[in-house]
């Protein structure tokens, strides 16, 4: 057959399925994910059917997804909310940084995949996904709760620690040494305050020179900016992914939340890409060896997340139920997860157990996160409860009186 | 009053205060452009028993109901002493023969006797509004008059 036409067929088919596990997860209320990445497994290396025709295609657009996936996190958030966030919180992200990343890395030096691989595993476990955490929060009607600013300011702190990260990450595994590594730190640090100051008193200049009443114009400007900063930054080592975060910090106001609205569409077509074409490298019949120690590592960072959120949310003076709901709603581990260990697989300096480990990891994550956070209420209550029910009684009289 | 305003990362500015039956009840302004209008359950201030997202209409509607039930319980308060006046409250529906017309053209006062003293409109208040006020749909009109004079003020708006 015609390369072209195999490539066209073989990428709508997978486009199609797509379609159809986000709607079957939109139906179960999960997120869609954890079905991508089964997805790409099936299609991939090593599984049901061999997509090799939209390979090229797939591994270009994912990394457009990453792009666009960090562009919309930049946007989510103004410069002033970050900086007030970060000042706000920062003894929970440091806890949450040490509680959860330590597990990863712990694993990795324990299974002999040395330093590089102990990096690697370790930001996959400690970051939450904002995205699956934010839907959660929506869908269980918990806006309002007490707990949900301190939950925020978490994810808030962990997204700028990202921007620290992933260029560190991206020298080592670019095989820089520690020298080469502390001046990649030195630059992304440099970078990311440059970046917070100008966003903080000339975010309007940015958002006006990617501005457009007209959406055609306003598309291609952003889309534009954002793959040249984050090819900039990839040429620098800085790691595209940031300098595309960088930009989402630098637009704000009414730009940047036009700008959300423009590329949603378009972050879940690439994003989706992403996640499958994470899968389709992944061998399936590598994940059963690694199911274990993924299922050991899930338990262990769900019960390191609740006690960041537990211990976050009583500094804030919240009462015991709402401590774990914060907890609870920080489980979920998803979109970065992916971007970290698709960064370190697309080196080839780690071995490809590693893959299998994060996708499986990833999978039970997303899964369990929303669960818990729907039933750790219910739980808690009903510990608290039994023990002095008649005491629970008396304010319903007084109400109802 | 005291309200606490709290920044969400990412969703907006929650509004809120506690109040004297001990819920805390409040608004989240979300980016986006609606509210999110929440109450606190009874046992635990925490959390929200109810969480009840608003489109921009639905929130100023519920503003002038709420301002204008202040509004109509004070004006209650001042004719008091004078027997047979009532105050009433009128809302503007879309399919109201005056929507989008000036105030005036009803003439409310000269055929049934009612004051328009205040409108009520996205949670503001527009006291003795002039005759060449445009009415709009959602407007809450506080009108004091006889209980008759209302009712046929209450037709006029409705029919024309």
């Amino acid at each position: 057959m015609d390369p072209l036409a195999l490539t066209l067929i073989e990428l709508g088919a997978v486009v199609f399925c797509l379609g159809l596990l986000a709607r079957l997860a939109g139906r179960i209320g999960m997120s869609p994910i954890p079905l991508y990445l089964v997805g790409g497994l099936a299609f991939g290396a090593g599984g049901l059917i061999k997509l090799d025709g939209m390979h090229e295609f797939a591994h270009l657009s994912g990394e457009i997804g990453v792009i666009l996936l960090l562009l919309m996190l930049g946007l989510e958030y103004t410069a002033a909310e970050l900086v007030t966030g970060l000042r706000r919180s920062w003894q929970a992200g440091v806890l949450d940084l040490v509680l959860n990343f330590l597990p990863g890395a712990g694993i990795a030096v324990w299974l002999g995949w040395g330093l590089v691989g102990a990096i690697v595993m370790g930001g996959v476990t400690y970051i939450s996904s904002s995205g699956i955490a934010a839907k959660v929060i929506t869908d269980l009607g918990r806006i309002g709760n007490r707990e949900t600013p301190v939950v925020l300011a978490i994810l808030v702190f962990e997204d700028l620690t990202m921007a620290i990260y992933l260029p560190i990450l991206t020298a080592i595994l670019a095989g820089v040494g520690f020298l080469g590594g502390l001046q990649t730190v030195g630059i992304a640090l440099a970078v990311v305050t440059l970046v917070l100051v100008v966003a903080l008193k000339h975010g309007h200049r940015v958002s006006q020179a990617v501005h457009s009443e007209n959406s055609e114009v306003f598309l291609l400007n952003l889309l534009g900016a954002a793959l040249l900063v984050a090819g900039i930054a990839s040429a620098l080592q800085v790691s595209a992914a940031v300098g595309a975060f960088m930009l989402g910090i630098a637009i704000s106001g009414a730009t940047a939340h036009n700008a959300t609205r423009i590329l949603e569409p378009l972050r879940d077509l690439f994003a989706a890409i992403f996640f499958v074409a994470f899968g389709l490298n992944t061998d399936p019949s590598t994940i059963p060896p690694v199911l274990g120690w993924a299922l050991l590592l899930a338990l262990a960072t769900a019960v390191t997340k609740v006690l960041t959120g537990f211990w976050a949310a009583k500094r804030a003076g919240i009462a015991v139920p709402g401590r774990f709901r914060a907890g609870a709603a920080l489980i979920a581990r998803g979109e970065f997860s992916i971007v970290i260990a698709g960064l370190a697989v697309a080196s080839g300096v780690v071995p490809r157990e590693l893959a299998a480990l994060a996708t499986a990891y990833v999978l039970l994550m997303a899964i369990i996160g929303p669960l818990a956070a729907r039933f750790v209420e219910p739980t808690v209550k009903a510990f608290r409860k039994s023990p002095r029910k008649p005491k629970a009684s008396e304010p319903i009289a007084s109400f109802e009186a | 009053m005291n309200v606490d305003e709290t920044e969400l990362p990412g969703l907006g500015v929650r509004k809120d205060f506690i109040t004297a039956s001990g819920r805390r009840i409040g608004v989240v302004e979300m980016r986006e452009g609606e509210t999110e209008l929440f109450v606190s359950t009874w046992d635990d201030p925490d959390t929200c028993q109810a969480s009840i997202p608003l489109t921009a209409d639905e929130a100023a509607a519920l503003g002038n109901l709420l301002g204008g039930q202040h509004i109509a319980m004070r004006l209650a308060e001042a004719h008091k002493e004078i027997p047979g006046i009532v105050t009433r409250q009128f809302s503007i529906t879309a399919d109201s023969p005056f929507n989008n017309q000036p105030m005036g053209k009803a003439q409310i006062r000269t055929r049934s006797g009612v004051s328009i003293v205040a409108i009520m409109r996205e949670g503001e208040v527009v006291p003795s509004p002039a005759p060449d006020v445009v009415l709009h749909t959602g407007d809450l009109l506080v009108a004091v008059g006889t209980q008759e004079g209302l009712d046929s003020a209450a037709a006029i708006l409705r029919n024309g």
